[in-house]
């Protein structure tokens, strides 16, 4: 019997420590994840966990399911396969940012369109985190990256609005400060029909905390718990208190048909 | 495809990019299914790097190519023969690839359904080459010819999980693989793994590792070549040529033999990549000279040289124009270089 419920979930012939650095917010992430599958009471075999490429997608070496390690950026297309394949596994993706809204872009927002049944995490660090700190697509103005030692001069994605616009049935976010509320909204998105996203905050010591004077992991969690703000309260917020503030909760939570269940009542209509 | 498919119970869908759709392949052939993806032009580019990943996670699947005009966006849609060496070096890093390369509608038919086999035997990508004139070509087929029973199925573990290795080295270079879904919860990784299926950086495991993955093809090429001889018994004269310029070969070779008295015949690869060298050195022995026409550049080419530049002359005829080669062409071609 497992004192922690995590270690049920951690592969036994894996060869720890992980690759993660010290005071990296990702492996609560992943705790947060396995907590969230276990409440569910999901079955290992049936459940997969897909990955691109990246810090946050080495999260499936770790964890005791069928797991996949795909391409940059690629993994939503890799799991739109596997769950055509297999429509009662429930198929999680984990990427980072970069990995999710960079690189893998175009597949966000199909996979979203389409509605496919997909349980995204975002690991959000704001960077690019292996490759040496370079500017991702979520990097906030003005924050500094190794591609961007001036300041970043692009605007940033917000994840959750695109999720939004695109057409994901449940979206939240959290931080890697609030592991509570992480871990339900990960378990509420595991209870639903279509694609979901769960946008994670952390925080990365070593590149990006270390460019932009947040280095030590203490005051990467103390960052999140001051500049993340529950929905209901950030509603109430006037504007010019908003700023360096994001808003954290869910902020969609749908109903949709999926693509594979009309795929399955395609084959239905017109099996031969 | 997407009409067929559903009244079969197969599953169609058109992705949003060809990185998406050879993705795509992968992930359903990893749960189970026999998959495929068609591209043309710069697809087939786009699906290089994913290409690799199904190479080095020895997962199963077909990508058809009908070659067109390039680089770049280049002919849409005119013939050309621009992908050969591509089909073999397209994905980065050193790899094995099954690459068949059908010359008539009839033996696409054939060659798609021993390409889908031979992934799956081998656990590697395997690419149908075509060629735009005999893709867009009609041409009848005969289905009765295909025992719809017969299917053929991969290899899958038969052990208990904690026996289970997904990437063990047995005496055939190829293990069982384990669909998702059947209880062998493993790891699926682009990295260079061990047999237990994790990221490894040490080099006896990286060694054995890759070389695994070539033995399994270098082993079983008594299986995997194919090729066709037509008029080469008596012949002085060879030409080695794929697609649809083998059926114009075929056609010149009429016209050379039985109005001019040349003897020459025709070696065609029907499997492309591995290339067929030791055929090629035994056929070449009492050969004069060896004509590779293609339409490319010299890409079929490298490897009749590599394999047989110490036997006999070789000579090549290449046409670029966005045009086939035509039989009178090679007629002309051979009659002023015999």
């Amino acid at each position: 019997m497992e004192k922690n419920v995590v270690h049920k979930y951690l592969r036994k012939n894996k060869k720890f420590p992980h690759i993660w650095c010290p005071g990296c917010g990702h492996g609560v992430i992943m705790s947060s994840m396995l907590r969230a599958i276990d409440k569910q009471g999901l079955d290992r075999d049936d459940v997969a966990v897909v990955s691109g490429i990246g810090c946050s997608s080495r999260t499936p070496t770790y964890v005791d399911f069928n797991t996949i390690h795909t391409t940059h950026g690629r993994a939503l297309a890799f799991a739109t396969g596997l769950k055509l394949a297999k429509p009662d596994m429930t198929v999680i993706v984990v990427m980072g940012d970069g990995d999710a809204v960079g690189i893998g872009g175009n597949h966000f927002i199909h996979a979203a369109r389409r509605n496919m049944d997909l349980k995204v995490i975002v690991y959000n660090n704001n960077i690019y985190g292996m490759t040496g700190g370079q500017a991702s697509p979520t990097t906030p103005s003005g924050k500094k990256a190794t591609t961007a030692r001036y300041g970043n001069i692009e605007r940033s994605f917000d994840i959750c609005e695109l999720a939004k616009a695109t057409g994901a049935v449940y979206v939240a976010r959290s931080t890697s400060y609030h592991v509570q509320a992480l871990e339900k909204y990960i378990h509420r998105s595991l209870s639903k029909k279509g694609f979901t996203v769960v946008e994670a905050m952390t925080h990365c010591p070593t590149t990006y905390g270390r460019l932009n004077k947040i280095k030590e992991p203490v005051a990467g969690m103390i960052y999140q718990k001051d500049h993340f703000i529950m929905k209901a309260a950030w509603d109430k917020l006037p504007e010019e208190k908003r700023e360096g503030k994001f808003p954290m909760g869910e902020f969609v939570d749908i109903e949709k048909t999926d693509f594979v269940s009309k795929y399955l009542r395609l084959i239905e209509a017109n099996k031969e | 495809m997407s009409v067929e498919l559903p009244k079969l119970g197969g599953k169609f869908i058109q992705m949003e990019d060809e990185i998406g759709s050879m993705a795509s392949i992968i992930g359903a052939s990893i749960g189970g299914l026999k998959s495929m993806t068609a591209t043309s032009g710069p697809g087939i580019s786009l699906m290089q790097e994913n290409i690799g990943y199904a190479v080095i996670t020895e997962t199963p699947c077909l990508i058809v190519n009908v070659q067109r005009g390039g680089p770049s966006t280049g002919l849409p849609t005119m013939p050309s023969q621009g992908d050969i060496l591509q089909a073999r070096w397209g994905t980065h890093g050193d790899h094995p690839i099954i690459t068949i390369y059908p010359h008539t509608v009839p033996e696409i038919f054939e060659e798609t359904i021993r390409s889908v086999e031979l992934s799956e035997k081998y656990r590697i990508p395997v690419i149908l080459l075509l060629d735009e004139v005999i893709g867009h070509m009609r041409e009848k087929i005969d289905i009765e010819k295909v025992d719809k029973n017969k299917s053929f199925k991969r290899k899958t573990p038969d052990v208990p999980n904690e026996w289970f290795f997904p990437y063990e080295r047995n005496s055939s270079g190829v293990p069982a693989f384990a669909d998702f879904g059947e209880g062998y919860r493993y790891h699926i990784t682009g990295l260079v793994h061990d047999v237990d299926g994790f990221p490894t950086s040490k080099p006896d495991q990286i060694d054995a590792f890759m070389k695994r993955m070539f033995r399994k093809i270098d082993d079983n090429l008594d299986d995997i070549l194919d090729w066709e001889e037509y008029e080469l018994e008596d012949s002085e004269y060879m030409i080695l040529a794929a697609g649809c310029v083998a059926r114009s070969a075929k056609q010149a070779i009429r016209t050379l033999r039985d109005e001019h008295g040349i003897k020459i015949g025709l070696l065609r690869p029907k499997t492309i990549w591995p290339f067929i060298s030791s055929v090629l050195i035994d056929k070449a022995q009492d050969k004069k000279k060896i004509f590779v026409p293609e339409m490319n550049m010299g890409q079929l080419l490298l490897p009749t040289q590599r394999f047989a530049s110490s036997i006999c002359d070789i000579l090549p005829f290449n046409k670029i124009n966005g045009e086939a080669i035509y039989p009178h062409e090679l007629v002309s071609f051979i009659r002023r270089n015999i």
